[in-house]
This record gives structure tokens, sequence and C-alpha cells, in this order.
């Protein structure tokens, strides 16, 4: 049996795996509960990504500056203009921080990443919680959107003075100049493996429903603050009961051998409890 | 037998056009209901709250469409009065070959290029000298205004601009060189200049066929999707100026469409501005088709 993946976009896959097109979807955003039950799909976390910030400031080397979430909030809502901005520099006081005009850039295209972080933005700041809110798209008060990943990194490179997030992993492959973060716990961590670990594993797993936790602005001492899961979503009544199994063997296989892989691709593999609740959770179905 | 197959696909041709319509309309049906005529007034595009309105993506479709036409008109006629009265014999083919060859040129390739190499000089070269100079002017100071960030509707509209000019370049040419001889040569017996020739005898003969050119490119510039959406910056604002980024109905579709989810209102108000798009499309085209010589039969 081969796997055919195709990357079609979370909303179409998982339009797909309700129409049974497909044996198996993944997306960014969990499903809702209502959903989940009445397309008959399971879902669980597969592996786990980060978000980065992705700054272009002249003669500014990565990591360097601090940010913190109100301030990006206050960046995309356009409250915050300019890199020497007091709000900036009081998280930054070793750093002489340039009077350039801030060009905050987004994903133009719906996206996951674009859920990720618009939840994480919601989460730390009431303001844009009810002026923007956390879609895979949303209504930006400031800012350019450009599309793709790929695009949001081209424009922030292209452009002095801009600021986007990208995929941590894309960040990393590609050698941005990523920003410091400050955690749940108000400390400033560097964008690291082991920081989205530390996340995932102050995370609450045993009580969340269909695994739909939230991992943004988890408290702990070096947890990253935007992190997330990619969720699979598995037919119940699989309509090939072969293909059902296969698609288990699959991901069991990964789950036993896929660890060193994801890190190369930066990222977080399941914490081992984590794991083994979603095997369990494999034994209920077609039953 | 070839007859009955000719006839079939002739109608096929013309099922699809009406399916296409049709389906789009009925797709675009639910926002039509809950928006009523106000969807064409609302500056609104918000898939938290579901409120959606076309009119900042059928502003930045009609004014980067526009702008690329003042761009882009000029310099074909630059480019067709050249080829058919001042360039030397041996020069006309190959300068007519390469204007063809650049509307063969993909769309994608056109953004790439817009939005590495173009852009980023725009933002150093053309935009503070622009701003610097007609935005101190009164009155028409803000449309020149700098904005931060190098998409922008200005861009969108130079990188239509080139990739519509071989359109438009292709049909003047055409059409100027229909000109009877005779016409362009009692003129020069006048003592005409080759400019006076055109300016008063080749363009006011061609002056449909011309307009229908320019439609084309026009439509052309209206329905692009890729290359705009790599430089127009991709924002549901509608700014005054012209170096502030925008949207365009065909470009806020392609990007929104893959993650609509099935149902939402979202997907309709979507459909609705591919129906709003096709209808602003035909009215140019027919247009178009009214005003260009029917090339014997068809």
């Amino acid at each position: 049996m081969t796997l055919n993946y195709q990357g079609v976009g979370s909303g179409a896959g998982q339009k797909l795996v309700i129409q049974r097109t497909v044996d198996f979807g993944a997306s960014d955003a969990p499903m809702s509960a209502d959903k989940l039950a009445s397309a008959k799909l399971l879902q669980f976390p597969a592996v786990m990504g980060a978000v980065d910030i992705a700054i272009n400031l002249p003669g500014v080397a990565t990591d360097a500056v601090r940010l913190s979430g109100k301030v990006i909030a206050g960046i995309y809502l356009g409250t915050i203009t300019n890199w020497n901005d007091p709000a900036i520099a009081k998280l930054n006081p070793g750093i002489k921080l340039p009077d350039l005009a801030i060009a905050p850039v987004y994903r133009a295209d719906g996206s996951g990443t674009t859920y990720v972080f618009t939840s994480y933005l919601s989460k730390v700041s009431p303001d844009f919680q009810s002026k923007v809110g956390a879609d895979k798209a949303v209504s930006w008060p400031a800012g350019t959107g450009a599309k793709g990943t790929a695009g949001v990194a081209g424009a922030v490179k292209n452009t002095p003075g801009a600021l986007g997030y990208v995929e941590s992993a894309y960040a990393t492959l590609n050698h941005l100049t990523t920003t410091e973060l400050e955690t749940h716990d108000g400390k400033f961590i560097k964008p690291t493996l082991a920081s989205f670990a530390a996340a995932a594993a102050g995370a609450d797993w045993k009580t969340a429903k269909d695994f739909a936790v939230d991992l943004n602005d988890q408290p702990g001492a070096n947890a990253w603050p935007i992190v997330s899961a990619t969720f699979v979503l598995l037919p119940t009544n699989p309509t090939d009961a072969a293909h059902g199994a296969a698609v288990i063997k699959f991901f069991s296989w990964a789950f036993a051998n896929g660890d060193a892989t994801a890190k190369d691709l930066q990222y977080v593999p399941l914490p081992a409890t984590v794991k083994s609740q979603v095997r369990k959770a494999w034994k209920t179905l077609g039953k | 037998m070839f007859s009955a197959l000719a006839h079939a696909a002739g109608l096929l041709v013309l099922v699809l056009l009406g399916t296409i319509i049709v389906l789009l309309f009925v797709g675009g049906l639910p926002a039509f209901r809950a928006f009523g005529a106000g969807f064409l007034t609302s500056s609104a595009w918000n898939p938290v709250t579901n409120h959606f309105g076309a009119l900042v993506s059928v502003y930045g479709t009609v004014v980067s469409s526009i702008l690329a036409l003042i761009m882009a008109v000029p310099l074909a006629f630059g480019v067709a009065f050249f080829l058919t009265e001042l360039a030397p014999g041996w020069m006309r083919r190959p300068v007519g070959t390469a204007i063809e060859l650049l509307a063969a040129v993909p769309s994608i390739i056109y953004g790439m290029w817009g939005f590495f190499v173009l852009a980023p000089l725009i933002g150093t070269t053309i935009k503070p000298w622009l701003a610097s100079t007609l935005g101190h002017v009164p009155v028409i100071g803000d449309v020149f205004r700098a904005i931060p960030g190098d998409s922008s509707i200005f861009t969108a509209a130079l990188v239509l601009a080139v990739m519509i000019t071989p359109f438009i370049a292709a049909t003047m040419r055409d059409v100027f060189l229909t000109v009877p001889v005779i016409f362009k040569e009692s003129a020069f017996g006048l003592g005409c200049t080759p400019w006076e020739v055109v300016w008063s005898v080749v363009l006011p003969t061609t002056r449909a066929s011309v307009i229908g050119g320019i439609m084309l490119g026009l439509g052309r510039a209206l329905g692009e999707t890729m290359a705009v959406t790599f430089v127009i910056g991709n924002t549901n604002r509608i700014n005054p100026s012209i170096f502030a980024p925008g949207n365009t109905i065909a470009s806020l579709v392609a990007l929104e469409f893959p993650e609509a989810e099935s149902g939402s209102l979202q997907l309709s108000s979507l459909l609705a501005l591919g129906f709003i798009l096709f209808v602003i499309s035909f009215i140019v085209l027919a247009i178009s088709r009214m005003l260009l010589p029917q090339r014997g039969r068809v």
C-alpha cells in the first residue's frame, strides 16, 4: 500500500476526510467536538511545532531583540509603529533601537500558522481578542499580507523594519533573524527545540477533550509561548477497513521511529505519556 | 457526423460558460442574501465575525487595473508606432517577436520578479521621489504619500502594466498595419511628419480597434491573480495612497479559498466575489468585442 499525501491546506484536508475521499486528514487548528462527533472522526496530535518572530533590523543579530506578546499585539494592531517605541525599548535596555517604522507582515492566505499566532495574541492581549480575534484568516488592522511562509519570510528579508511570524522550522532552516520572546512566567528565552518541548510538557493533556490542548503561553520556566500541535483526523468508521488499519500502522510506526526525523525538521515529538494516550484512543476505532 | 460533432463542441462552450455563471451565483447566494446590496458597499472582510463585503477588493481590482492601463497604453502605443513607422525593416521582426514572447511569460514569473526585484526597487527610487515631490502638492498629495513596506497597489499596477503592454502593443501594431498605404502616403506627400501621420491619419481610422485592444489588456489585468498576489500586499483596507497595500478580487479568492470551510459564509462570499469579477470582466470583454473589427468569420 502506498501513501499519497497532498498538501492542500487544512480547510480542504478537513473537508476531504469528512467526505471520506481520503483516509486521513491533518490540520493545525483542532476541530470542534461537535463537528468531530457529527463527522464521525477521531482527532489526535501527531507532532508539535512552534512559531517564531522574524525581523529585519539592520545590524541586529538573531535572538538579540526581546519582544513580548503584548508588544507584538500592539504592532499588529497598529498602536506600536516604530522600533524606538518606549514599549519595545523597555524590553531591550541593552540595545539602541533605530528610528525606523515597523512594517508588520502577515500570512495573506488562510493558514494554520495564522490560527496559532492569532490564538496566542488573543490569549495575551484582550485588546487583540476584542478587535481581531483568532482564525486561519483574520481582518488585520495593520501591516501587509504575503502568500505562504516563504512569502512572509521574503517580505521580511526585503523590507528594513519588517516583522513577521513564521513556523520555527522554516525560520531555522532559512536562517531568518528571530527574536527572544517573553514566557508566561516573564522570562525571555530563545526559540529552541528544548523550549518548544518544555511548552508541550507543561500542558494538560489528560483532561483535554479530543486532545485539543492549547499549548500557547504555557507556564514553565523555559516554555516557548507560541506552540501548537498538528492534529490528525481519522474516520471512526473507515469505508475500507484495510486502509483504516494501514493508517494506524503508519502512525504507530511514526510514533515509534519518527522522533529523530521530527527533530531534524525542527518539530517536537509528543511526550511519551501523550503517545500512549493516543495509542489507547486508536483501540476504540472501528468498535 | 462531423457537423454534429462541431455543433456539439460549439454548444459545449456555451453550456460551460452558462454553468460557471450559474454555479458562481448559486454559490454566492447565501452571501448576497446575508448582506444584500450592502455586500457591494461594505469594506469589511472579517472571517472571525463573519462580516464580508466586496468594496475593498473591487476598489483594488479597478484601481490597479486602471493604473496599469495609464502606464501601459502610452508604452504600447510607442512600441506600435516604432514598429510600424520608424523601425528599419530588419528590426521589425525580432522586436515584434520579442514583444509577443513577453506575452507568453507565465504570470508567476512576473510575480516573483515583481516581488524580489521590482518592489524593492520602487521602494528605494520611485516611491521616495514621488512622495517628496507630488506628495507635497495639496489635494492630490495624499495619493502619493509614502507608506512603509514595498508591496503596494502601485507595484501591482506596474507589474500588470508590463504584463499587458505586449497584448496592447501587438493589437495596435496589427491594426495600424491595416491602414491603407495610400492614406499614409497622401499625408506624407502633404509634408506630414511620421508623428502627424500616426496622430491624425492612422489613429482616427483605427480608433475603435485600438480601444478594443486596450480593453483586452484591461480584461487580462482585472483577472490576473498570481503576479498581483505577490506584490499588492493583500490588505483589506482602502487607503488613498497608491503606495499603500491593497487587495484584488482574484488574489483574495485565490488566497482564502483553500482554507475556507465548506458551507461557511466566507466560502459563499468568495464565490460571490468571483461572480462580481465575472460580471466586470464580461462587460469589459463585451465592449472590446464590439469595438474590435470582425476579422472574417471566426
